[in-house]
């Protein structure tokens, strides 16, 4: 233990506004430094969604029509499902280490920690995204009239819906595995709805009600304009900007879950 | 007794003579229970202030109190000069929770990198970080497992992250709760030679809090707490006279019989 009678100079105090470019940036770095030491978790998260895609490939050997619809729409669903997971489970580790609480008694700003994390997480939604992108449409023939980059945009904000998500469920959960059951309480009756099985318009009108103010459902629409035509639809655009409109919006929920001041 | 009347007649403002923490009918409650019960005290700058009592007394939510995590506080609390949890505060304290707040899955040196990152951002101040995260590991003397992940270390280990994590920066005021505990003799007492070198040479003033009464002999003042209320403000010397005791242990033993049988006799004329 040294006791060295120097004294080190003082941090010169950075800006505490809500949002600092290089808060945020250390924030994103740390997580994806913490998930290098977790080279098992960034395999799943990469490997599933493939390895789910060639399965249904081969399911739909029969009928390649089909494949093409739900394809498309599992490449809209994935990156939500798993950053959704992710997302839940790290931010509640956050709190419950106590390091959260320590991040918040620090010059801190909530947006510095909510984007930090939004980043990290969405620059492994552009690698697994582009991964099961490219299997589908090079090696798994999904035949797709409009432009591959356009997917991997519907995909890439799914992602951020998904770590939206993620992080305002993970407030309400007290443990690990409450967190995991809000995967089923929130994502399923989205999968339900979203048109994946059955079209909306074919469901019963309360049902399609509903289908029409959940996130999930812009998610599988943008992805299946995508796939039926050549160039952006106006209804390409407005399924994006919905589905961009409801991650900011739950980000920001999420946000203001964070309080500096707890019971 | 000197030092008790020199802290209180203190001017109110915010010169550098202030006490580091003055608190005025301080109260906290959580959920429906009353933690903290109006409490007045202050903590003098630049020496160890050690908080004792034992456990579930208040302590650790005291500690937050001052620190400004802690919800629903009432009444007056002044640090360094600010209303506890002001935004200007967040960088002049470091505060140690009890149970290690670092991640695991991070190595010591990430962890200080990441928190120093947080305190003093931007590319530009790369070199200082680095200075100041080495130094806050051979402050704890965990120089040899600067790369080692903090879920690998021992427990003991570990707390000593957290401490060199409230380190960075060199805050003029620490709080630290119970950052002994189950450590073995000789890191205590090289901590505490840390904590007394951190007053001394860096004026800095710390606050203590701990259930073992030992560690009080080594504190330049005392608070004793007991069921939200602080028992005495004092030196252990003066503790000790007051009380008539060897220890300060028996002397905190003595004000707590003190206490109850005033509590009695308050019941009894009810």
């Amino acid at each position: 233990m040294s006791t060295t009678a120097s004294t080190p100079t003082p941090l010169r105090p950075g800006p505490t506004g809500a949002l600092s470019p290089a808060r945020t940036l250390a924030t994103a770095a740390r997580v994806l430094r913490q998930l290098r030491h977790d080279p098992r978790t960034i395999a799943l998260l990469i490997l599933i969604p493939c390895v789910m895609l060639f399965l249904l490939r081969y399911v739909f050997d029969g009928s390649p029509r089909t494949f093409d619809t739900i394809g498309a729409s599992l490449l809209g669903i994935f990156p939500l499902i798993t950053m959704f997971l992710v997302t839940s489970i790290a931010t509640l580790r956050e709190r419950t280490s106590g390091t959260l609480e320590r991040l918040l008694a620090l010059p801190l700003g909530k947006g510095d920690l909510i984007a930090g994390y939004a980043l990290a997480f969405g620059a492994l939604a552009i690698v697994q995204s582009a991964l099961a992108t490219g299997l589908a449409l090079w090696f798994l023939d999904l035949d797709v009239t409009g432009s591959p980059w356009l997917l991997l945009l519907v995909a890439l904000l799914d992602a951020l819906l998904g770590t939206a998500l993620g992080l305002f469920v993970s407030a309400f959960a007290a443990s690990e595995f409450q967190a995991v059951q809000f995967m089923p309480a929130v994502i399923f009756p989205q999968l339900l709805l979203c048109g994946l099985f059955t079209p909306r318009d074919a469901m019963h009108p309360a049902l399609e009600a509903v289908s029409d103010v959940l996130p999930m459902s812009y998610a599988v629409d943008g992805m299946n304009e995508v796939l039926r035509h050549t160039d952006m639809t106006a209804t390409f655009v407005r399924d994006v900007l919905i589905v961009a409109g409801c991650a900011l919006l739950v980000l920001g929920l999420g946000a203001a879950t964070l309080r500096r001041r707890t019971a | 007794m000197m030092n008790y009347d020199a802290v209180r007649t203190d001017p109110p403002d915010g010169t550098p003579d202030d006490p580091a923490v003055r608190a005025d009918s301080l109260s906290v409650v959580r959920g429906t229970r009353q933690v903290l019960r109006d409490l007045a005290f202050t903590v003098p700058r630049g020496q160890i202030t050690g908080l004792l009592g034992p456990s579930g007394c208040g302590k650790t939510t005291l500690m937050r109190a001052i620190v400004g995590t802690q919800a629903k506080v009432t009444g007056t609390l002044d640090v360094l000069g600010h209303p506890a949890g002001h935004p200007s505060l967040r960088t002049r304290i470091g505060y140690v929770t009890q149970a290690p707040s670092v991640y695991d899955d991070l190595t010591v040196r990430q962890n200080l990198d990441y928190f120093a990152a947080i305190l003093d951002p931007g590319r530009s101040a790369a070199d200082r970080r680095a200075d100041h995260v080495t130094r806050a590991i051979a402050d704890v003397d965990l120089t040899s497992h600067t790369d080692a992940l903090a879920g690998a270390l021992s427990g003991g280990q570990r707390s000593r992250v957290s401490l060199a994590v409230a380190l960075l920066g060199a805050p003029e005021l620490l709080v630290l709760d119970e950052p002994t505990v189950g450590l073995d003799p000789v890191l205590r007492r090289d901590l505490w030679a840390l904590f007394r070198d951190i007053a001394a040479s860096r004026g800095a003033t710390l606050l203590i809090s701990s259930h073992v009464m030992d560690e009080a002999e080594r504190c330049h003042r005392l608070l004793l707490m007991r069921e939200g209320s602080v028992l005495a403000d004092d030196t252990p010397d003066a503790l000790r006279a007051r009380t008539d005791s060897e220890t300060v242990e028996a002397a905190f033993l003595h004000l707590v019989d003190e206490a109850a049988a005033a509590a009695r006799a308050k019941e009894t004329t009810r």
